[in-house]
């Protein structure tokens, strides 16, 4: 079984990171996996993505064309991405920044108010691992525990301070209830 | 062995930390800039030399240097500025020093962009610089590959005292796959008996790359030729999926060959007698293995990052058995899974039937 996960939004959202923490996540649940970053000349501000393929045997290409799940934080990556999920896909995006809706009914949509409930956590730079926790509710291809792990080794030291909130972040995306196949 | 997920640059950088690379010289660019990042600290602390050079000429004849004095050197770059150490990687053929030169591909010609790319394919086959040489080439698949194949550039590159190129593409560069390290060799103490180390008491050594008499200089080319046919004799190395009754062989290398892996893994789904064969030396190309595939096969589907220099090669190999197609995307494009699978689909279709299939084909 192999899940295409793209994680799109702007530079600074922490889109590399979830991708990275998912992968980590992954590798220690003894799954294969690849992530591959946009690395253009994208800078703070700008559009990044990144891609993470999740298999249970050798992966061939990192790259695809349609990802089976897409994980938007912002307007412009919504814009772009939401056409190219794969047909019975999921897309799941950042309700809180993003204005734009798709009509297509051949995927399901999950909305959540991300970057809201990092606010209410305290800090909407949680938006990235709320988005991850919800992700994984959605698609349970691996365990949350793992994804818990992987923050506790890999969250870079000078973040380190921000660990428990993280984990409160991840947990309260898991337990997120989402109204399935928002309509516009 | 545990496996870490590992950034493809970050993982050649450890990789030649641990084969015991004693000195670094180099210059960013991207997609290659995280492989010289991670060596600033790592040989730092590791009391090895770490230097970035005023440009990727001066890096180059910094290794050269360096190697002549017997240390395990290396440096790395991406296509501009691989263009720009021409000159001194033909030194370094001319001089027998083992060097290995990582050269992480990305799109041109020209300052191009910073996308991945195969375009440098016969920039590293053919000869690196002027004269008459091949280096030998590794080209890797994957994270894992660029690890193994690292630590083989160093062995190969004091087993032939020859220059070893390690051509990635910058997907491998930037992409993270979990893979296995090896395990740490400690820098050599000793230097070759070749190598310039002072002559204090014993007959000095020469290491040079002019050699003004012609008979002197073809009787280094001479012995430069016996050893590349040992190496093309030994070296030729590649990985098959799928080949004991493939129709339509499909070659890629790289990035490239991986994403056909996934294309001829479809193809086998819907029915198609496709398989792939993955070059991982560019030079000495694996001619042998495709040379005997050329018996059972019908025809053939090169698939690479560039316009279709790999074609040439394939071509010799096969003598004109089969039909050559070809599939490709430039200037820092990625063949998608399914642009792969179409070209498949169109030259499966192409192939003549029935023609007399040799069924006793098995892959040796």
């Amino acid at each position: 079984m192999q899940n295409e996960f793209l994680f799109a939004g702007f530079g600074g959202q922490g889109v590399m990171f979830a991708g990275q923490l998912l992968a980590y996540a992954a590798m220690d649940a003894g799954l294969e996996v690849t992530w591959i970053p946009s690395y253009g000349p994208e800078m703070r501000g700008g559009t990044a993505h990144c891609i993470v393929v999740v298999s249970d045997k050798a992966i061939g290409s990192p790259i695809v064309r349609q990802p089976t799940i897409a994980i938007i934080f912002n307007n412009p990556s919504f814009i772009k991405y939401a056409p190219q999920v794969k047909s019975e896909g999921i897309l799941i995006f950042n309700e809180t920044l993003i204005s734009a809706r798709t009509d297509r009914s051949d995927i399901t949509t999950l909305a959540v108010p991300a970057t809201q409930m990092a606010e209410k956590l305290g800090n909407t730079r949680l938006t990235n691992v709320l988005l991850l926790g919800a992700a994984l509710r959605a698609v349970p291809v691996i365990p949350v525990e793992a994804v818990r792990g992987a923050l506790e080794t890999h969250l870079p030291a000078r973040h380190r301070d921000l660990l428990p909130l993280n984990l409160q972040a991840l947990e309260a995306g898991v337990s997120y209830r989402m109204p399935t196949s928002v309509t516009p | 062995m545990s496996r870490t997920l590992l950034k493809g640059n970050v993982a050649i950088a450890e990789a030649a930390v641990r084969a015991g690379l004693q000195a670094y010289f180099g210059y960013p660019i991207t997609p290659q800039t995280e492989l010289l990042e991670y060596l600033a600290s790592r040989m730092v602390e590791l009391d090895r030399v770490f230097l970035q050079a005023e440009s990727e000429v001066a890096a180059i004849n910094m290794v050269y240097g360096a190697a002549c004095s017997g240390v395990r050197a290396m440096t790395s770059s991406s296509s501009p500025g691989f263009s720009l150490m021409q000159e001194g990687l033909s030194y370094i053929a001319a001089s027998d020093v083992p060097c290995v030169v990582v050269d992480v591909m990305r799109g041109g010609p020209g300052l191009g962009n910073i996308q991945p790319s195969q375009a440098d394919y016969f920039q590293v086959t053919r000869s690196a610089g002027h004269g008459d040489y091949h280096p030998i080439v590794l080209a890797p698949a994957s994270v894992q590959e660029a690890i193994d194949f690292t630590t083989l550039a160093f062995e190969l590159a004091e087993r032939y005292r020859h220059l070893v190129i390690l051509a990635a593409d910058g997907q491998i560069g930037q992409m993270m796959e979990p893979a296995e390290l090896p395990p740490m060799q400690s820098a050599r103490e000793t230097r070759p008996e070749w190598a310039l180390s002072g002559a204090n008491g014993r007959k000095k050594n020469v290491i040079t790359s002019l050699h003004m008499q012609p008979e002197d200089e073809e009787a280094f080319n001479q012995k430069i030729q016996r050893r590349l046919a040992k190496i093309r004799q030994v070296e030729q190395r590649s990985v098959e999926y799928w080949t004991n009754d493939a129709e339509l062989l499909v070659i890629g290398y790289g990035t490239a060959g991986r994403i056909a892996y996934t294309a001829v893994e479809r193809a086998r789904e819907m029915g198609m007698k496709v398989g792939l064969l993955r070059p991982q030396t560019l030079w000495p190309f694996p001619e042998e293995r495709i040379s005997e595939l050329a018996d059972e096969i019908q025809s053939c589907l090169v698939v690479e990052m560039n316009a279709g220099q790999m074609i040439e090669d394939v071509r010799l190999a096969t003598s004109g058995q089969v039909p050559i197609e070809f599939f490709g995307r430039m200037g820092g494009m990625i063949p998608m899974p399914d642009e792969i699978l179409n070209a498949i689909e169109a030259s499966y279709a192409r192939i003549t039937r029935p023609v007399a299939h040799h069924a006793n084909g098995v892959r040796g």
